[in-house]
């Protein structure tokens, strides 16, 4: 009905969008030209985002995790997606943030391995050039005000050494023999480094149980994750994504936390 | 819609291009030697990012770099420094000298001065005649050389008390004493200890590298992890 | 040749009163100077074989292959001038990398041949552009499905059950015909292909030759990949074994 109404109103009246006869002109917001429509508000927002990724050093390899939601916004909209890439043998990539901007570097990636593969020369991506070539490519987006709006973890194995880095959108970049992204810095991080303190020569199932604990604690604690995650381990019998992990959950003594209301 | 979300509508999330991820680097001359060093702290905000992420950077064997700020634009100009030395290696048949990368590293950071590296440099090694030598750089290129330099997040703590310990600086007879190499390195911990007490952006260890004619020495001590 | 000196042959754009384009004939010439290629479709997948006549004993061995990966699905074999044929197995691995882009599938074999032929027969009608001096075959083993293609410098490409391009590809189609090819798999054909490459070849004027073989099918997972170590050793022995058998026999006639 109000779209019939404004259909037929009458003509739009003279003087719209302008100052009344005799005033002046407001150049307050809605002006298209304080609108900064330039480069630097190009892509400078994420839209459907993966929450963090954790990643962990141990004796001969490496784990990395990252739970399956698409969020947008506060909406959990994808339930079921795969925040980790397995480009080689020895090499896996974690990812959060904008999934598009996920996608996209994914299907470069995937296109670069396979011309790597088309010149059967015996070379091909290893984590650390991945890793390199992730920072460059991250940091000439930046420079450009075109991010890739993501947090990158690449977790590998290079002259049987384990390899763990991170890349974020603006180009920081650093290795680490524990790694998280986003909240995980600060609910799974420091859980990480105590038990590597505690035990710097981690076995696999020692690291995988460690991942799994903090994994489920991001669940309990980070309203934008999901009880529902992959992990990936890379150790010299090649890399294998494990998963999708549903773990059980325990709200009992929900109740009991109180005050936020 | 503006009632929802106040005056000025929704707000999007801005992109910032840039990050401060914090360090401090320092470096000293003396007469045939001079000291670079750095904590090893990458830090964002309140979160600690590596304990074992070093600011020095070895360009040759007469001179080390020290570099910290946006470390995204530490990785980019130190890895664009490497590629101008080997080109300058091969076209001129020898290394660069410690004051040409000084003028080099200038030229480069001048060349971004509308879209500046957010970086804080200083350059310590062995100039032509053989002489200890310190260069400071501001992110858009101004450099000067002088006989010691702070930089980075805890710059203005460090500054004055290497002007009073090395410059002699606010003290009355006083006896000028030239510094020897030990006791250069020694002060160079102590005002590290000291930096990382007040400064949350310095600490986890520091790197110490000592360059002399016969090369780069490079040492380690933990500081405070907290 | 009726064409030289006419002046009907200085351009790939002019015909000449018979309605030939002359530069196309020559690049046609070009490819049959090289070393035979040949591809046979069997039942469950394509085999390549390549005469790579070795002009210099200061070459690596395994130097200047002539069998190429297009994509993980697709492999190519070339005849002609090698400069040209990795010009356009650059072009097709663009082809196949730019339809993965846009539709996020590997691409049809008969689509990246068509695409590949246009680009070769752009270069038969402009002055300004000189002829691929290259015979182009193609392969692939989708959904169960061999396919074998060749591109022939006039950017004219079929499908074939069998099918040679260079020196001896006279000889070579002779040989292919004699196999039943439908009923036979890749790991027969692999060395039916040794032999007619060893069969084809001219030891007189030609000395020195490198055999190259891949293939793509069943075995492979769809993969083209040159063929194993073991397979290659195999299908070697089983061509020279029957040339020594056939100048066996030749010799006790005489």
């Amino acid at each position: 009905m109000e779209a019939f109404d404004s259909v037929h109103a009458r003509p739009a009246p003279f003087w719209r969008n302008g100052p009344q006869p005799g005033g002046l002109y407001n150049f307050s917001n809605n002006s298209t030209t304080s609108r900064n429509t330039s480069e630097s508000q190009r892509s400078a927002y994420p839209v459907v985002t993966g929450t963090s990724v954790l990643g962990l050093k141990f004796n001969g390899g490496v784990i990395i995790a990252a739970d399956m939601l698409g969020s947008y916004g506060s909406l959990a909209r994808f339930r079921n997606i795969s925040r980790l890439n397995r480009v080689n043998d020895s090499t896996v990539i974690g990812c959060g943030g904008d999934y598009a901007d996920y996608q996209f570097l994914k299907s470069v990636i995937e296109q670069r391995v396979i011309d790597e593969e088309c010149l059967d020369d015996g070379f091909g991506f290893t984590p650390k050039s991945m890793f390199s070539w992730l920072t460059r490519v991250l940091y000439n987006r930046r420079s450009k005000f075109n991010p890739l709006w993501n947090v990158y973890v690449v977790a590998g194995l290079q002259d049987e050494e384990p390899f763990l880095g991170y890349i974020d959108k603006i180009g920081v970049a650093y290795e680490s023999p524990s790694i998280s992204s986003g909240f995980g810095s600060h609910i799974a991080l420091p859980i990480l480094r105590e038990e590597m303190e505690k035990n710097p020569n981690m076995n696999e199932k020692d690291a995988t149980e460690l991942i799994q604990r903090c994994m489920k604690l991001l669940y309990y604690r980070d309203a934008r994750s999901l009880n529902k995650y992959q992990y990936a381990v890379i150790t010299k019998a090649g890399a294998k994504i494990h998963g999708p992990i549903v773990p059980e959950s325990n709200w009992e003594i929900a109740h009991l936390i109180q005050g936020y209301e | 819609m503006k009632e929802l979300y106040g005056q000025n509508g929704p707000k999007q999330a801005h992109f910032s291009p840039y990050a401060f991820n914090g360090g401090t680097v320092l470096a000293v001359a003396g007469e045939d030697f001079a000291v670079v060093a750095s904590d090893t702290r990458l830090s964002e905000g309140f979160s600690i990012h590596s304990r074992e992420a070093p600011k020095t950077y070895k360009l040759s064997e007469k001179t080390v770099l020290g570099s910290c700020g946006f470390h995204g634009d530490v990785l980019t100009l130190t890895k664009v420094i490497g590629a101008r030395l080997k080109m300058y290696e091969h076209s001129h048949n020898k290394k660069m000298s410690t004051t040409s990368i000084a003028a080099m590293l200038s030229t480069m950071l001048y060349y971004k001065r509308f879209f500046p590296y957010y970086v804080y440099n200083i350059i310590g090694g062995i100039d032509d005649e053989g002489k200890g030598c310190v260069f400071s750089f501001d992110p858009v290129g101004s450099y000067e050389r002088e006989a010691y330099r702070a930089g980075g997040s805890a710059s203005s703590m460090l500054q004055p008390l290497l002007d009073n310990q090395i410059g002699f600086k606010n003290q009355e007879g006083v006896a000028v004493v030239p510094l020897s190499k030990e006791k250069a390195v020694n002060l160079v911990k102590d005002v590290f200890i000291s930096a990382a007490e007040r400064d949350i952006y310095t600490g986890d260890a520091i790197i110490v590298k000592v360059i002399t004619k016969d090369g780069v020495t490079s040492e380690q001590f933990p500081l405070r992890k907290d | 040749m009726s064409s030289i000196g006419t002046g009907y042959d200085l351009s790939a754009s002019q015909f000449s009163p018979d309605g030939r384009v002359f530069q196309v004939e020559y690049a046609q010439k070009a490819v049959e100077n090289s070393g035979t290629a040949i591809g046979i479709r069997g039942k469950d997948g394509v085999v390549f074989g390549v005469e790579k006549l070795v002009t210099s004993k200061l070459y690596e061995a395994g130097a200047n292959k002539r069998i190429f990966n297009i994509d993980r699905h697709l492999g190519a074999a070339t005849a002609g001038l090698l400069a040209d044929s990795r010009h356009m197995v650059e072009r097709a691995r663009e082809e196949a990398s730019n339809y993965r882009s846009n539709y996020g599938s590997d691409i049809p074999i008969r689509h990246l041949v068509e695409r590949v032929s246009m680009y070769v027969h752009a270069h038969t009608l402009y002055s300004s552009l000189r002829p691929f001096g290259v015979g182009m075959i193609v392969s692939s083993y989708v959904d169960n499905k061999p396919e074998l293609y060749l591109i022939d410098p006039s950017g004219v490409s079929w499908g074939y059950n069998g099918c040679a391009a260079g020196k001896a590809k006279q000889n070579a189609k002779t040989e292919i015909e004699k196999l039943k090819m439908k009923d036979m798999t890749i790991r027969e054909l692999v060395k039916e292909v040794a032999k007619i490459i060893y069969v084809v070849h001219d030891e007189v004027k030609d000395k020195a030759f490198e055999l190259e073989l891949s293939w793509v099918g069943e075995i492979t997972g769809g993969k083209h990949q040159l063929v194993p170590k073991d397979v290659f050793i195999e299908a070697e022995k089983y061509a020279k074994d029957s040339l020594e058998e056939s100048d066996d026999s030749e010799e006790e006639e005489i």
